[in-house]
């Protein structure tokens, strides 16, 4: 076993956090997301220009071949710097979506616009009846002469907005809920039939309730099989929550660090109060908490080749921990800062708003506690 | 021990019920459905019905205007407050200033300010915190420097809750900072207006805005807005702070928020059944449920108990629990909504964006609340503060 990062790995790092030391501070950040756009198109461009939209995809359609602890330490970092830009949802979801199921045309047509940071990709997966059950879908596409008719509605689709293509789930076949039935398409947004209510975030992003009506797709829309999407969906999604979990890794780190400042610079009753005993013990127990979230992160992270159970059960069992210590830093960090805790001007707000949403993405803690338990069985 | 309830508190509390019933500006009711930002006006429209009726200040005695209810009255007056889901009355200058006033301002002070906060024609805040001081809040700097027959304010508060509204700010400055820290704060009374006051708004992460920055410059204060004796105002100030956590556990809006609560984990599918009938979900709202119950009697015990207005140490347990199980309501409702916790009614307003509710109505607030009710934890004394005092004054540690 190994636990050390590869040159490059060390790079990426660096190449990141370098642009987040230097560009993305609270006010920039807040800055863009208070924008009427909500992203930064310019920071989009930079990060196709340093190659980071490239790292996951084959060296065929203008990849890097990384690893998925490649992008692991990308998250990291843009877990550390509260980065907006649809990283996650482009190049993690969608990009995995297109890898994992997608033909060698639509890999060759999307992948490479994807790396110049031309496209920006969301998926639209959940529904406002699902949860985070994957196939409690009632979208349909309905087979029709050389193509498929697309109806139905999707909830919260992140990055909605500035999304150039989706891909979207839908039933081809089947009841409601059934993993047997589940087909993907990818689909132009622009596409007659699809309508568009765009909001911010309560972490600082942008997400779309978007509805589709009559909306015709070519056979060419189809990613992977017909009805047999479910699977290419859930490695995805597993793919996707493991480097969620990074994120949030990252920002808990960024929280720990600047708590722990926090206490050593801030006095009361004439010490600094990390001199008290209760905020030292808590101080603790925040670190062993990050320690354990960085350690089940790796793990899963690590398993995401594995067979297909060992995979599922490693994602669930770092997405449920990576939820209760979230929470856990997240709440201990807003009450040590008092009420400067309590602010929209400190980055503490801004962390403990991200690391909350993330325990609720892709499956919250009961969810994949759920899901272990029964894949234990 | 009998648990039944007098003939005469029943009676009482269906006066109470009745009266809210008929009187609560239904209005008030649509705004905090939706969440809508509340102003000073509906504020005191509330306050101005209750004034009427003679029940706006519970806790006064008779000869300023209060009803001379009972304890018990009182506490069943709150309850059924909270219960209709009421508008707050607001709590600085009828349950924190006025009985310093009482006890240690002069005739004329309470004269001037008592009718007044009764008809709620001035609107009062809480200068204490400073920048430099909060939980160690007799390390307060803020001076006060006699010039003739004025004070003379310069520095800053912090945190003042609806400073934004206040036509009127009690502040603790310090007048002496010889000797003990504690020694030399005196209780000042001033008004916003005068030249000098600037507030600041201070956005919260819940992107709600209720808490100010006070800054003074020069600002002249007369003497005579002095409140007992000058470097003596700690004193008072610590009779004040233990009014102030008083009715902190809020029991009574626990319960129907865990009531709304039920509703929304009934109308919320999870695998196409209601989520209410999710045995891990269920099993936690269960548990939330048992804990304000034993709250419940602890606030009950303490209030049947009472044989004067001072709750003494229990004040510090029901504000911990109390708030405790605040928070996990939020925690819960937040979980609850699922995705719909993302939709941010408070965001940036730009040019594409939705018209709000996005989802179910009773989502919006789920993201915003479970950030706001951080603050309980916090303010009043933050519940590591509390745990000192109930640790000293209880244990004897
Ligand atoms: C929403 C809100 C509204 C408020 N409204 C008002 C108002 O209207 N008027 C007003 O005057 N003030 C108001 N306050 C201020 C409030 O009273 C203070 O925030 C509170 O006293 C804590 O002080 P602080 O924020 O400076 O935190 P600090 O005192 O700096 O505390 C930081 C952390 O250290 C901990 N700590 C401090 N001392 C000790 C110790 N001895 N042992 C262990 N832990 C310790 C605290 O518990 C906290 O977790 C408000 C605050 C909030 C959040």
């Amino acid at each position: 076993m190994d636990f050390s990062f590869s040159e490059e790995q060390e790079l990426y790092r660096a190449t990141v956090s370098r642009f987040i030391q230097n560009q993305y501070g609270l006010e920039a950040r807040q800055k863009i997301v208070n924008s009427d756009l909500g992203m930064s198109r310019e920071n989009w461009q930079q990060f196709a220009d340093l190659g980071l939209l490239a790292i996951p995809f084959a060296e065929e359609y203008g990849g890097l071949e990384g690893s998925a602890v490649d992008t692991m330490v990308v998250m990291e970092e843009f877990g550390r710097g509260l980065v907006i830009e649809p990283y996650f949802e482009t190049v993690i979801f969608s990009g995995g979506i297109l890898s994992i199921g997608g033909s060698n045309e639509q890999k060759q047509q999307y992948i490479p616009r994807i790396i110049s940071g031309e496209c920006i990709f969301a998926t639209a997966f959940a529904e406002s009846q699902s949860r985070y059950n994957l196939a409690d879908i009632k979208t349909t596409a309905k087979v029709r002469n050389g193509g498929f008719i697309l109806n139905g509605k999707k909830s919260v689709v992140w990055a909605g907005p500035w999304a150039d293509y989706l891909i979207v789930t839908a039933r081809t076949s089947g009841s409601q809920f059934d993993e047997k039935g589940v087909s993907l398409f990818l689909v132009d947004k622009n596409s007659e039939g699809i309508s568009l209510k765009n909001y911010p975030t309560i972490d600082g992003g942008r997400a779309s309730e978007i509805s589709f009506e009559n909306v015709e797709l070519s056979d060419e829309s189809l990613l992977g099989h017909i009805d047999d999407g479910f699977d290419l969906l859930e490695a995805a999604v597993d793919r996707a929550r493991a480097a969620i979990c990074a994120e949030a890794v990252g920002a808990m780190k960024a929280l720990h660090e600047t708590t722990l400042d926090y206490v050593k610079l801030r006095e009361q009753f004439g010490v600094p109060i990390g001199n008290f005993q209760v905020i030292q013990h808590r101080m603790v127990d925040m670190l062993i908490a990050y320690e354990e979230a960085v350690s089940i992160t790796y793990m899963a992270t690590l398993h995401l080749d594995h067979p297909v159970e060992e995979r599922q059960k490693s994602v669930s069992a770092a997405k449920a921990k990576i939820g209760q210590s979230a929470r856990y830093i997240g709440q201990e960090a807003v009450q040590i800062h008092g009420g400067m805790g309590m602010t929209d001007e400190l980055n503490v707000g801004h962390y403990f708003k991200r690391l909350t949403m993330i325990d609720v993405s892709l499956g919250n803690q009961d969810y994949h506690v759920r899901r272990f338990a029964d894949l234990t069985q | 021990m009998d648990i039944s309830i007098a003939i005469e508190d029943v009676l009482f509390r269906e006066e109470v019920r009745d009266f809210i019933q008929e009187h609560y500006p239904s209005y008030l009711h649509d705004k905090i459905a939706k969440s809508e930002e509340l102003t000073k006006e509906d504020f005191l429209v509330w306050h101005r019905i209750l004034h009427k009726k003679g029940w706006i200040a519970p806790s006064w005695p008779k000869e300023y205007g209060g009803p001379g209810w009972t304890s018990v009255q009182r506490f069943i007056f709150n309850e059924e407050l909270s219960a209709a889901g009421a508008i707050t009355t607001m709590p600085f200058s009828l349950t924190m200033l006025a009985p310093v006033l009482m006890q240690y301002g002069n005739e004329k002070q309470r004269e001037y300010f008592l009718p007044r906060i009764l008809s709620g024609e001035d609107w009062w805040c809480q200068g204490y915190s400073e920048p430099g001081a909060g939980s160690d809040l007799a390390s307060l700097r803020m001076p006060a420097v006699r010039d003739g027959d004025d004070y003379v304010v310069n520095g800053s508060k912090t945190w003042t809750t609806f400073a934004q509204f206040a036509d009127w700010i009690f502040c603790l400055v310090r007048t002496n900072s010889d000797g003990k820290k504690q020694m030399g704060i005196s209780f000042l009374l001033i008004d916003m207006k005068t030249p000098g006051i600037t507030v600041r708004p201070i956005r919260t992460l819940d992107g709600g805005y209720d808490i100010n920055e006070v800054h003074f410059e020069n600002v002249r204060v007369p003497i005579e807005n002095l409140v007992g004796e000058e470097n003596f105002g700690w004193t008072y100030a610590k009779a004040l702070l233990s009014h102030e956590r008083g009715g902190i556990a809020d029991v009574a809006r626990s319960e129907v928020a865990i009531k709304a609560l039920r509703k929304i984990a009934t109308t919320e599918l999870s695998d196409g059944g209601p989520l209410i009938e999710n045995t891990i979900f269920s099993k936690k709202i269960a548990e939330l449920e048992i804990d304000l119950l034993a709250l419940k009697y602890l606030e009950l015990r303490a209030v049947f108990n009472e044989k004067s207005d001072d709750l003494g140490p229990n004040v510090s347990i029901l504000k911990l629990k109390g708030s405790e199980v605040q928070q996990r309501i939020g925690e819960l409702r937040l979980e609850a909504v699922g995705y719909y916790g993302f939709p941010f009614k408070y965001g940036p307003q730009t040019s594409n964006t939705a018209i709000f509710p996005v989802g179910p109505s009773y989502t919006q607030f789920a993201g915003p609340s479970y950030f706001n009710l951080r603050k309980t934890t916090i303010y009043g004394g933050s519940s590591e503060i509390q745990r000192g005092i109930v640790a000293k004054s209880v244990l004897g540690l």
